[in-house]
């Protein structure tokens, strides 16, 4: 295999092309007491994030909406897997690791076990002009948490 | 022309661009997307270069060597311009910063101080938000109404149907040439003569019917062209506005400035003639200077040429897509150029551009500033291939290749 086919199976992993086929976690949730919009406005990927946080501050349950690229799907759909669960403040942790994962050349920050798989977005970072699409949810999920009503956007 | 002849002749051209000549991901570029912007010849390169560093100065002013240099140079250009479309005069060559400042130009120009509420501006489904937001802004300054003409499931304008909408109350019709996004080749040619029978006059914006077809605005009867310098191998910065003259008279400037003047005093301002009335300000001189090497050099191979070589191509492209599995071809006009907008399976224009880039094949994918086309056929996005005479028979195999794996990538 050369170097460059190397390079496209790390970026469309077995995994993202799992979760971009078939999202997890996929739909309208209709009990979210969270919601965001995020739009990519460079490829027009536009997603709807849904978060159920429970009165201690956990995020119970979470979904997603929308159509995009692969690597937007599969990062959306890897992240509602991720959140579930944590506790608002670890899942907006969980959100700047992730986004300094992919937008800055820093040696790779280690995941805690339950996030690992999130390093199947990891190999986006060679790809500056794919970038945005693997944050998009990233900053619905912040957007969601600050219940901020205007739209998330990449740019 | 036998074709092997035309691959001897495409591998010549292409020898003229020194940036096909490298390899991406480790492969020779194929570059599928002239139709967002073409690459330049070492012609126009070089020419930029040698004024840039032996004749720069600003043009019409100042009696030293340089300006003069510059300003034959600079106005040289606008000759070429004029021969290379065929206008009667080179009053009649407006330089602009692309085709969108060509249409702005017109839409504020000859549009705003005429347009009445009521009035109607017609275009078409097919046109680049180029040629549909300039006419939006204006229909709101003065109350006139945007009409807009259908396209069939091929992505043809319905001439039938356009036609029905031209009544008295249409104040300028404006279409493409030759359609961004899909590579329609429009029945200007009917609907110019339609218009005319009514006095209407129409704007054809030319983006992509200059660099693919032998342009002649006294043959096509146009009132106005619009087309830009960087979709015809020239610099990207550059346009020009063809105009009747008579309208041209017409219309007051659109902005004021140096060079656009006679005599400034304070109560009252003396414009300049045709055509310096509407190029205010120092203008991107180096940038013309290249359109005019690039004309230089396409008119050594030949528009005729071209245009032939092209449509031999595109239709050999058409036919090898048509056999991939899983395609989806969106825009299947009967008269094209150039262009093959498509999908594969269900897999994201984006996704397939990335794999496609991987392998050295460089295409556009998203909505390609025509949002509405998009919507027409139900579809976000495509991948769109777009070809230039520098591409051959063997860019296409690799077109075909790459997306090949992609499906096994995806599969």
């Amino acid at each position: 295999m050369t170097d460059a086919a190397r390079d496209m199976q790390d970026l469309y992993r077995e995994l993202v092309i799992d979760h971009s086929r078939n999202p997890r976690h996929f739909g309208r949730l209709e009990d979210a007491t969270h919601s965001a919009d995020g739009i990519n406005p460079l490829c027009g990927d536009k997603l709807k994030l849904y978060l159920c946080v429970d009165d201690d501050g956990k995020i119970e349950s979470s979904s997603f909406e929308g159509s995009g690229c692969a690597i937007s799907i599969a990062s959306a759909s890897l992240m509602t897997e991720a959140v579930t669960g944590l506790e608002v403040d670890a899942a907006r942790d969980c959100s700047s690791t992730i986004t300094s994962r992919l937008t800055t050349d820093a040696p790779y920050a280690e995941l805690a076990p339950r996030l690992e798989k999130l390093q199947a977005l990891d190999g986006v970072r060679a790809y500056p002009s794919r970038v945005k699409c693997a944050t998009l949810a990233w900053h619905a999920l912040r957007a969601a948490l600050t219940n901020d009503s205007k739209a998330a956007t990449t740019e | 022309m036998s074709a092997t002849v035309e691959t001897l002749a495409a591998a010549d051209w292409r020898a003229d661009f020194p940036a096909l000549d490298q390899a991406i991901q480790g492969h020779p570029l194929v570059y599928l997307d002239s139709a967002a912007s073409a690459q330049q010849p070492a012609a126009v390169i070089d020419a930029v270069a040698r004024y840039q560093r032996e004749d720069h100065a600003n043009v019409h002013r100042g009696v030293h060597t340089l300006s003069h240099r510059a300003t034959e140079a600079y106005e040289g250009a606008r000759d070429k311009i004029r021969g290379f479309i065929n206008a009667r005069s080179r009053s009649e060559i407006v330089l602009t910063s692309g085709t969108t400042g060509s249409i702005n130009l017109v839409a504020q120009s000859f549009c705003r101080p005429r347009l009445q509420p009521g009035d109607k501006i017609l275009i078409t489904h097919l046109e680049h938000h180029a040629n549909i937001v300039p006419w939006q802004l204006v229909c709101e300054q003065t109350g006139a109404e945007l009409v807009v003409a259908p396209i069939n499931d091929r992505g043809e304008v319905e001439l039938d149907s356009l036609l029905e909408l031209i009544d008295d109350k249409v104040f300028l019709i404006a279409m493409a040439h030759v359609a961004n996004a899909l590579g329609t080749v429009c029945p200007v040619e009917t609907v110019i003569e339609h218009a005319r029978q009514r006095g209407i006059p129409v704007l054809l914006d030319g983006a992509q019917g200059v660099p693919h077809l032998d342009v002649d605005v006294q043959g096509l009867d146009c009132d106005f062209y619009a087309f830009s310098g960087h979709k015809m191998f020239g610099p990207t910065g550059t346009g020009v506005l063809y105009g009747r003259e008579e309208i041209l008279e017409a219309m007051p400037p659109w902005q004021g400035g140096g060079d656009m003047i006679l005599e400034v005093a304070f109560d009252k301002t003396v414009y300049n003639e045709l055509p310096y009335k509407f190029e205010a300000g120092t203008p991107n001189i180096s940038g013309v200077i290249g359109l005019g090497a690039a004309i230089d050099y396409l008119q050594s191979i030949g528009m005729q040429t071209i245009a032939r070589y092209e449509q031999e191509l595109h239709d050999h492209m058409v036919a090898r897509l048509e056999q991939v599995d899983g395609i989806r071809l969106i825009g299947q006009a009967r008269r094209k150029a150039s262009v093959q907008s498509f999908l594969l399976d269900d897999i994201h224009a984006h996704d397939l551009g990335t794999i496609l880039d991987h392998q050295g094949v460089a295409i556009r994918t998203g909505h390609h500033c025509a949002m509405r086309v998009m919507q027409r056929f139900g579809v976000s996005g495509t991948c769109r291939a777009s070809l230039a005479f520098y591409n051959s028979r063997d860019d296409i195999d690799r077109l075909i290749a790459a997306l090949g794996k992609a499906r096994e990538l995806f599969g």
